[in-house]
């Protein structure tokens, strides 16, 4: 079958999702993200790998830290980033997403980072630029509808690693709203595929896809039980528009029964970590007690996400 | 095939070349791998003071949109301040001067030194870069077929040895 992320030598040709993508090339992203931590620490925060390129920073929807972690990680590497406020482009004058593509392309652009409110806007990037025979542009997918955002399961990857060492030995929590989450999505095809032996996802019903078993995880609707010798935690960001819908009650009983209390970890294994790929609702999913507390790695998370950024962009302009 | 030299004779004798230019304020950085293989022997051989320094030089490699990035990056660790600094840079074989071209550039992403110089254990010539080595033990008198690599390798107990290897 005709995987769209590889190119004919198996090499990754865009990053679209973390699902279906080989166990080898997900390590090899890490392994690659490694050395580039280092480059956080130095006088001179540039290597020259991106020299001259141009790179496009798609954002059909708004995001602040994926969108800058993203441009850091560029201009870190030395490319020229363009960012591209789309409420105010084209688009908004009835350019298709195509037609945008192909005048960023005529203006010699190397590489999208796009983020969309639809699923699958990358991919449709991607299949336009493979049959207009544009083999040397590379797509980045910061996030499609409810479908992925694979970078950022990556650094959550990352993060895991980082501190646990060994996936063949850990017991993962993801908790809050699965249904509605792209991120849950990479992270429960990055984890099974990277060998982790019970990931296990948390959350009221009304947040839980059906058939979520079928990807191999392990459901709980009771957060004690759920959360009972984990060693690591993975918090969901609850959006805040779907508060108000039918799926919910308030944001205060949210936080009663579904929020992460320092009670309610103190149930994982005392050192397990708590990772949220942010912004957080505090007091809505987490409690301030433990977002600042000693078992969190949300700020890590963030820099290891543009390390990781890197990664997948040297790796994709060197394919 | 021509006859290799012992890497052990080598290295006595680049000790001997660069023992008297080493003072309080030398540093050395090792470029990955053979090289900083060799540059740990030399620091405990020389004494010095600072702690050694590593680097990887994949990231600056003028090669790297053709090649790209080798399977097995290695994390670069410049544990003293470059500023101001006498550096001695030390790779296994000096050739094309491409690597040394790229190990000078990230050092000055440190900070500035005061000197840099280059010590190696063979220059096997062919220079495509005006690069030149203050401290070597061993220049080739022939030049090897172009695709030869010539590289240090450890063995198992830690010992060291030029290999050719056919690319």
């Amino acid at each position: 079958m005709h995987n769209p992320q590889l190119n004919a030598h198996g090499e990754l040709q865009h990053l679209l999702s973390l699902d279906g993508l080989p166990r080898d090339i997900l390590t090899a992203i890490l392994d690659t993200a490694e050395p580039f931590t280092e480059v956080a620490e130095r006088e001179i925060k540039k290597l020259p790998i991106l020299r001259g390129k141009s790179i496009f920073n798609l954002f059909f929807e708004n995001s602040t830290r994926t969108r800058t972690t993203f441009e850091i990680a560029a201009k870190r590497l030395s490319a020229d980033v363009i960012n591209l406020n789309v409420a105010t482009s084209s688009t908004n004058k009835g350019e298709t997403l195509l037609d945008t593509v192909d005048n960023l392309c005529a203006m010699q652009a190397d590489m999208f980072v796009v983020r969309h409110a639809s699923s699958g806007a990358p991919y449709l990037i991607a299949d336009h630029l493979h049959s207009t025979k544009r083999h040397h542009i590379h797509v980045i997918n910061a996030g499609d509808g409810r479908h992925a955002h694979p970078t950022q399961g990556l650094l959550d990857m990352y993060t895991i690693r980082h501190y646990k060492k060994d996936f063949t030995q850990l017991v993962i929590a993801i908790v809050g709203d699965v249904l509605h989450s792209r991120v849950a999505r990479s992270q429960i095809a990055a984890l099974t595929t990277l060998g982790v032996p019970e990931v296990r996802v948390i959350g009221p019903k009304t947040l839980m896809p059906t058939d979520l078993e079928k990807l191999g995880v392990r459901v709980f609707h009771d957060m004690r039980e759920g959360l009972r010798d984990v060693d690591v935690v993975m918090m969901l960001r609850l959006q805040n528009e779907r508060m108000n819908g039918p799926l919910l009650p308030s944001g205060q009983e949210f936080f009663k029964v579904w929020g992460l209390t320092p009670e309610k970890l103190a149930v994982a294994r005392p050192d397990a970590i708590v990772m949220h790929p942010g912004p957080m609702n505090r007091g809505v999913e987490i409690d301030s007690a433990v977002a600042d507390g000693a078992q969190a790695v949300i700020l890590p998370q963030v820099t290891f996400g543009i390390a990781v950024r890197m990664a997948v962009m040297s790796m994709l302009a060197s394919s | 095939m021509p006859q290799l030299p012992d890497a052990d004779t080598l290295f006595a004798a680049l000790i001997e070349q660069m023992a008297p230019h080493i003072t309080d304020d030398t540093a050395l950085v090792g470029i990955h791998t053979g090289g900083a293989w060799l540059a740990e022997r030399l620091h405990e051989a020389l004494g010095i003071r600072h702690p050694l320094g590593t680097i990887d030089v994949s990231f600056y490699r003028d090669d790297y949109a053709a090649k790209g990035l080798h399977p097995q990056l290695r994390r670069s660790d410049i544990p003293f301040d470059m500023e101001g600094r006498s550096v001695i840079l030390v790779d296994d074989v000096l050739f094309t001067g491409r690597t040394t071209r790229a190990a000078l550039n990230e050092l000055f992403d440190y900070g500035r030194p005061a000197r840099i110089d280059l010590a190696v254990l063979v220059d096997r010539g062919e220079r495509e870069l005006p690069i030149a080595a203050r401290f070597c033990a061993h220049t080739l008198a022939e030049p090897l077929c172009g695709k030869q690599n010539l590289q240090l390798e450890k063995a198992e107990n830690g010992n060291l040895s030029l290999r050719l290897i056919d690319a």
